[in-house]
């Protein structure tokens, strides 16, 4: 069963390799499926608890244990939900050629992300990560542009160095304590190997994070990508790596790190200063919102250090419901970017005049996004948010808590920025692309999510409550 | 006991030179080659690290570095492909420097 999850878009990505004739069709029901096998791990979850699983019968170390928790379901139900929207996008959006380049390399995606949310070692993450990295690169190209190409080739050895100082962490562990359970991470002794084993480890997830000052190689992969692979990169794969890091330390917090989880503080607020600053610099749409990204996985550093202090889970709590909300709100955004580019034949802001009357849904998917992202209520961003702000409070955290408040007023800054231009009088003489009317409610459908969320906050929550960090190891 | 710090130095200083190699060179394939000494001076680490004394070696490092191989095999492939079609696109064999 919870194998499936993992095989289903595996088997799928060679099926859409071999026959790209139904590529489409295939694509649609792996994504269909993969959130019903997906629901119904959950469902087993929160009833019998976070549970391991060794694939084909074989036990670690050699063999792979795969192991799902309420962290672990919380990230793949987000991955598939996002998914499936972004996987019906894409069918009507990609026309051949690249609709059968897009399929394979999206299942495949897919597929490491499941993995890596169920696995529980250190190497076989390393492995997952790289799947995730790989595609993600390969998506990027897609897009026929020249850019995509330098900006692929940037993001591609970003990628690959992350990867091998987070494997050289890996090493390192495995020399001192000759384990590689994720599970077991809790019971190591803070020698000074341990600790350059996880300053490496962390340095390597923050570069694949894109975590300023890392964050070089993003706006220009995540803009030049066609908007569905903008849509994947921006609301799943970067969440990939902030999961691991997340998980490595809550893991392995001890006192001894307290200075160390204040600097990535420092980066997370640096981050989200910095991303909103550039946002609302730029002229185009798409790199207008893939600097908000940088900007918003600020939000997602900036909420480690304050997991640890005092003893409410609120920002715990804050940070993932932060992570589902941005995935919902930025993939809605990307896929309208997308749309705004396809009727316009360009995504320059100072073109964009008239846009409410031209594409009235999509204008309200970017309002609904930015009412998300800008954290008012009573929308998912607007909850995390009040989590995050409560727990920077609580632990007499001020200034931490300015700054996400600042940081909230500005991402309403530069979003509402692209609403005045778009209900100003159009200009006349534009001839404008017909947009496919399925696809603007696909957009507005995730964006509506990203409020809705909001609203059913106990019942999300107690997906989070089984098995670690907050109930303790098995 | 004295052999497996010989091979740890060597692995550090073989990381530490394709540390430079990936930040100080501009041409693809020397970033690209310098990713691929990084891998090996991780998998000569922990080749060093499966030794134990005159029992059989763990196996355990043996195994992540033949993954390791592997994964190393396809992210080079990938990056000499981009950098063939970069190449063929714009003529260049470097990164432009200009950011968005």
């Amino acid at each position: 069963m919870i194998a499936w999850i993992i095989w289903l878009p595996f088997v799928g990505a060679v099926l859409c390799y071999l026959e790209p004739r139904i590529a489409r069709l295939v694509g649609l029901a792996v994504a269909v499926l993969t959130l019903i096998s997906i629901g119904q791990l959950s469902a087993e979850v929160m009833r019998n608890g976070a549970y391991s699983y060794p694939m084909g019968g074989w036990l670690a170390p050699l063999g792979i244990t795969l192991w799902a928790d309420g962290l672990a379901v919380w990230m793949l139900l987000l991955n598939a939900v996002v998914g499936l929207g972004v996987s019906l996008f894409a069918s009507g959006y990609f026309k051949a050629p690249a609709a059968k380049h897009f399929w394979p390399l999206w299942l495949l995606l897919w597929g490491g992300l499941n993995g890596l949310y169920l696995s529980a070692d250190l190497f076989n993450l390393f492995v997952t990560l790289e799947v995730v990295g790989l595609t993600a690169v390969a998506l990027v190209t897609l897009s026929r542009e020249r850019i995509a190409l330098t900006a692929a080739m940037r993001y591609l050895l970003a990628a690959i160095f992350g990867s091998l100082a987070y494997l050289l962490g890996v090493a390192l562990i495995y020399a001192q304590h000759s384990t590689l359970s994720l599970l077991l991470l809790a019971d190591l002794n803070t020698t000074p190997g341990t600790l350059l084993a996880l300053a490496l480890m962390t340095f390597g997830l923050l570069l694949k994070t894109a975590i300023f000052p890392f964050h070089f190689w993003l706006p220009l992969a995540h803009a030049s990508a066609p908007a569905p692979v903008s849509a994947l990169l921006s609301a799943l794969v970067v969440k990939a790596s902030y999961y691991l890091l997340l998980r490595l330390w809550l893991f392995t917090y001890g006192d001894g790190l307290a200075a160390a989880a204040q600097v990535l503080a420092l980066l997370g607020a640096a981050a989200l200063l910095y991303g909103s600053l550039q946002a609302f610099r730029q002229r185009r749409l798409k790199l207008l919102v893939a600097y908000s990204t940088v900007a918003q996985l600020g939000y997602l550093c900036l909420a480690l250090p304050l997991m640890f202090i005092g003893t409410s889970a609120a920002a715990y709590h804050g940070a993932l419901y932060h992570a589902l909300a941005h995935a919902l709100s930025k993939a809605a955004l990307f896929l309208a970017a997308g749309l705004v580019l396809q009727a316009y034949g360009h995504d320059r802001l100072s073109g964009l005049r008239g846009m409410a009357t031209h594409l009235p849904i999509t204008t309200f998917t970017v309002a609904l996004a930015a009412v998300s992202l800008a954290g008012l209520p009573p929308s998912g961003g607007f909850i995390a948010k009040w989590w995050l702000v409560t727990a920077a409070i609580d632990s007499g955290q001020w200034v931490w808590a300015l700054i996400m408040l600042a940081g909230g007023l500005f991402s309403a800054l530069y979003l509402f920025r692209v609403l005045v231009i778009a209900l100003l009088e159009p200009r006349s003489g534009a001839a404008l692309h017909p947009v496919p009317r399925g696809l603007e409610l696909i957009a507005l459908a995730l964006a509506l999510l990203a409020i809705l969320i909001g609203l059913r906050t106990p019942e999300l929550l107690a997906l989070l409550a089984p098995g670690l960090p907050l109930g303790g190891p098995p | 006991m004295i052999t497996i710090y010989i091979y740890l130095t060597a692995a550090v200083a073989l990381f530490a030179i394709a540390l430079a190699g990936l930040l100080l060179t501009r041409h693809l394939l020397r970033k690209i080659l310098a990713l691929n000494v990084m891998g090996s001076a991780i998998f000569l680490l922990l080749v060093a690290i499966a030794y134990r004394g005159p029992e059989a070696p763990d196996p355990v490092p043996h195994a992540m570095v033949v993954t390791g191989i592997v994964v190393a095999f396809a992210s080079t492939a990938l990056a000499v492909a981009l950098a063939r079609h970069i190449h063929a696109e714009t003529g260049m064999v470097h990164l432009p420097e200009e950011q968005a």
